[in-house]
């Protein structure tokens, strides 16, 4: 599953499975939206308290619990911490600021593009504008440093918390919160949606599927491993939506979408920029945290405090444009990523090397 | 014949491949590198093919040695 075609597979399903999930009830194009599930994860367990978007989202639980499991049973499971936490927690709050500016994870715009909103076209093009950038970073040496083994107790605590959140969801106790109205109400039936998240947590975690990761290494080493994955996404999901009766071409009008091309383009730069110095993708991020990564799941705790300041703060986009503290928000966020940039670089390329290789070892 | 050695351990992706791509530039026979996750290791080995080297992977403990030649 680890060849190229294991990932046009996996992606292929991806698309599928997105499109299923809105024929059950998802809103548009948000079979699956990392950062969006997050943000409702956060409206549930009522860390915001925007009523539209609250929902704890089945697809993130069963995604984490599919990643868990057939990582302890394919050895890829394995505690793992401290390459710069709170660094990984700023970058990923900031990341979900970028997102939630345009309206969606990197998967998102993928699955919006499929669906004809081609306000996802400036998303794009921000998107590789930021990996580029971050690549510029990664080039003169840009480095989280390195992470270090933990107990193996440290890596179960993150699928624990999957299960407590699902307990949560099926229990529904008064003080979890679901939507009534908006996205957050609008969802597959729960069993359709854990299931879906099960399978793509499964292929997502054997053939490290990562948007991000898709152009990153296409630009930095020519190699198109991961990016067939996120054509195979958009080529099935746009024949799907076909199928489905759910594609439509045009800039206005596009749902859980705005049409203000600059802020679409600057969200996603930074969304972009953001994720490519964190290594990965929100939903790569979901399924290293599953693996043992803590260094992920902190990243996972930057996301949701990010998804829950966003709705406090009115930081969020709607189907009417952005606001005003989203743009500042956002002009903030670039320039505190840049500035992590610039302070995580070793200062010389060749020290790191004169480091690391041994002569005759 | 030994090899110059990468220890890209605790590195997260894609720096083991940045790293490796460094140590092959400055040494083009061939170099070995140590790795600590399956990951960095399917790509290290994926982008030394590409570049048309060989690769022989070693487990080592929790550690995997991957030695690139031509």
């Amino acid at each position: 599953m680890s060849s190229k075609k294991g990932v046009i597979l996996a992606g292929g399903l991806v698309g599928l499975l997105s499109v299923l999930l809105v024929h059950f009830g998802n809103p548009a194009n948000m079979g699956f939206c990392i950062a969006c599930f997050i943000r409702d994860t956060a409206g549930g367990l009522g860390l915001h308290r925007a009523g539209v978007v609250q929902y704890i989202r089945p697809e993130l639980i069963g995604m984490a619990i599919g990643a868990w499991l057939i990582s302890l049973a394919k050895g890829d499971f394995r505690a793992r911490g401290g390459s710069s936490p709170f660094t990984r927690f700023i970058l990923g709050f900031f990341v979900m600021i970028g997102a939630l500016m345009f309206l969606g994870c990197p998967l998102r715009m993928v699955l919006r593009l499929a669906g004809g909103d081609l306000t996802a076209i400036l998303g794009l093009v921000g998107f590789t504008a930021g990996i580029g950038l971050g690549i510029v970073f990664l080039n003169r040496g840009f480095t989280l440093r390195k992470t270090y083994s933990l107990n193996k107790a440290e890596g179960f605590l993150f699928p624990a918390m999957q299960i407590a959140f699902f307990t949560l969801l099926i229990v529904a106790p008064a003080f979890i919160f679901f939507s009534e109205s908006g996205p957050g109400s609008m969802h597959a039936p729960l069993a359709i949606a854990l299931i879906a998240g099960l399978l793509v947590g499964v292929v997502a975690q054997r053939t490290r599927m990562c948007t991000v990761g898709g152009i990153r290494d296409f630009i930095m080493f020519k190699d198109t491993h991961l990016i067939s994955g996120f054509l195979a996404i958009l080529v099935v999901a746009f024949v799907g939506n076909l199928i489905t009766g759910n594609f439509k071409l045009g800039l206005e009008g596009q749902p859980v979408a705005h049409n203000d091309g600059l802020w679409n383009f600057l969200g996603m730069v930074l969304a972009g920029l953001g994720s490519v110095l964190l290594g990965g993708c929100p939903l790569r991020q979901i399924i290293l945290s599953a693996e043992g990564n803590i260094d992920s799941v902190i990243t996972f705790l930057g996301l949701l405090i990010g998804g829950a300041f966003v709705h406090n703060f009115g930081l969020a986009s709607s189907a009417a444009g952005p606001t005003a503290n989203g743009k500042v928000a956002v002009i903030i966020g670039l320039a505190v990523v840049v500035v992590v940039g610039l302070m995580n670089m070793n200062k010389s390329a060749d020290v790191t090397m004169k480091g690391d290789v041994k002569l005759g070892a | 014949m030994a090899l110059n050695t990468v220890d890209a351990r605790g590195r997260s992706c894609p720096e083991p491949v940045i790293l490796t791509r460094k140590a092959l530039e400055q040494f083009p026979t061939g170099v070995q590198v140590i790795l600590d996750n399956t990951t960095a290791r399917d790509n290290v080995k994926r982008f030394a093919e590409s570049k048309n080297y060989k690769v022989a992977v070693k487990s080592d403990g929790e550690d995997f040695v991957l030695a690139i030649t031509k």
